[in-house]
């Protein structure tokens, strides 16, 4: 298996076998973090630029401690302090990029589809790190690798996805890419956050909790995202816990090593309490140490081939 | 023979078995305190390659030897010139190098890229005392001053010829032999 893709821009484009070759990539790479010198020379040279129009922590952080173990330079571009704010477009600020010869876009974007437009713009590589409601590739791919590690496999795996399933690029990264792998997707949540004809993803819906944990191997928990919608479709914070919440009660009735994943950043007591969060069954921050070798494969294969293509053009 | 490539017969699985038995010997020989050596194979056979010395070595010493497993493929320097890559594979190096005699093994020496790349990778896990260089074959066209201390069989090729180690554990059956491209 080789791969071709000079983008990664959703989990929906990528086959079974280009998902299995990212995943055996970053079990490679998971071993560079935990050496005493987290740093290997792949991408020496090389300049990734982290463009982000929406505001984000985790996932920029996480792209710039991959870069940085790879050896790329990184540049980081928050739009709020940039040109942007005069009214640049998103394609003249790829141009520029590319122009300033950045090797790869890491791009976050509130608009669905931004990445792939940009992408198609530009002969550098982009990479979506979220765009609007469409997909979080490596968000996706990093809960996949951290319950391949804990299952053994994803084939047969029964994963529940939790919460706002309608807003959620997250949750439809995860759907993509686990039904491709042969697990067995059932997603929960109030009848107003279930996009309509989300069963022709292959997923089974339910809008009981308790149905969601029984029988499941893992449950990947989603940040109830109050700050991205109108309230009005929102139920009461309170309410949601009540009936949504993932409980120590509730877990009680779930397999005993039931996986609780969580995307963070974690809203408490309200789509999970504290003492699931931080229980025995919580991979939250391993899901965190696995995000940094996943988007560490990403760039990888993705500047070789990049490299392909300049020689095909020189 | 479907294919009409020249091939010629180098070491049989006996001559193997000998050579790494002579070439464990030579080790041992060179590092009176076996304690302080470790093995590193290079994916893929120097790491089967390795794993027989390490075995050969328990027998003669009744010691067995930290063996550790490297990739080089994040180290190499032509990633940006080569072709499509094969799968990055696991690199595991599981004990504290610093102070110790590393043996790295390879089975094919040939322009002395790898060995420069791994000797990179050695470095950023730790400062060992010395590293020494085993390889199986050695046939020659170095491209770097790099040579092996410790070597199966000297084998001069020319350019369109390549050598091929084949060893049970990965291919089924042990053998060296050489084929014109």
């Amino acid at each position: 298996m080789i791969w071709r893709k000079k983008d990664l821009l959703g989990l929906e484009e990528l086959s079974k076998e280009e998902l299995e070759l990212i995943l055996t990539t970053a079990a490679s790479f998971k071993e560079v973090s935990a050496r005493e010198i987290k740093k290997v020379p792949a991408l020496r040279g090389k300049t990734v630029v982290n463009l982000f129009y929406e505001p984000s922590t985790r996932t920029r952080v996480s792209f710039e401690v991959a870069a940085k173990r790879l050896s790329a330079d990184v540049i980081n571009i928050a739009t709020e302090t940039s040109s942007v704010k005069k009214g640049e477009t998103l394609i003249d600020t790829g141009r520029n990029i590319q122009a300033l010869k950045a090797d790869i876009i890491v791009v976050r974007h509130g608009s669905s589809g931004a990445a792939a437009m940009l992408a198609r713009h530009l002969s550098i590589s982009v990479i979506n790190a979220g765009d609007g409601w469409h997909e979080h590739p490596t968000q996706g791919l990093l809960d996949i690798f951290t319950l391949k590690e804990k299952l053994g496999k994803i084939e047969g795996a029964m994963v529940s996805v939790v919460g706002d399933i309608a807003h959620s690029r997250v949750a439809r990264s995860n759907i993509w890419g686990l039904t491709k792998l042969g697990a067995k997707v059932t997603v929960c949540a109030p009848a107003v956050l279930i996009p309509p004809a989300i069963e022709q993803m292959g997923v089974r819906i339910t809008y009981d909790i308790d149905e969601a944990l029984a029988n499941a191997d893992a449950i990947n928990v989603l940040r109830m995202q109050f700050e991205r919608d109108e309230k009005a479709v929102f139920p009461e914070q309170l309410e949601y816990f009540k009936k949504f919440g993932v409980t120590k009660d509730r877990l009680k009735k779930a397999k005993k090593n039931i996986i609780v994943m969580h995307p963070g950043p974690i809203n408490r007591g309200i789509e999970i309490s504290n003492e699931v969060a931080d229980g025995a069954n919580s991979v939250i921050l391993e899901q965190v140490t696995n995000g940094i070798a996943v988007r560490m494969a990403v760039l990888f294969l993705v500047s070789q081939v990049q490299d392909k293509r300049d020689e095909v053009i020189n | 023979m479907s294919n009409f490539k020249e091939e010629t017969k180098i070491l049989s699985s006996d001559g193997l078995r000998r050579v790494i038995e002579r070439l464990t010997h030579q080790v041992l020989e060179k590092n009176s305190a076996p304690g302080g050596v470790v093995l590193i194979g290079i994916q893929t056979r120097g790491v089967y390659l390795a794993k027989r010395i390490q075995k050969i070595i328990k027998e003669i010493e009744a010691i067995e030897v930290p063996l550790g497993i490297l990739d080089i493929t994040f180290y190499r320097d032509d990633l940006t010139t080569i072709g499509p890559k094969p799968v990055v594979k696991e690199t595991q190096i599981e004990f504290d190098l610093n102070g110790k005699t590393v043996v790295l093994v390879d089975d094919v020496l040939f322009t002395g890229r790898t060995i420069r790349a791994a000797l990179d990778e050695i470095m950023d896990f730790g400062r060992p005392k010395k590293v020494e260089l085993l390889v199986l074959v050695d046939r020659g066209h170095r491209e770097l001053p790099i040579r092996a201390d410790f070597v199966g069989k000297n084998i001069p090729t020319s350019c369109r010829e390549l050598i091929e180690v084949k060893l049970e554990e990965v291919d089924g059956r042990d053998e060296v032999m050489i084929v014109e491209k």
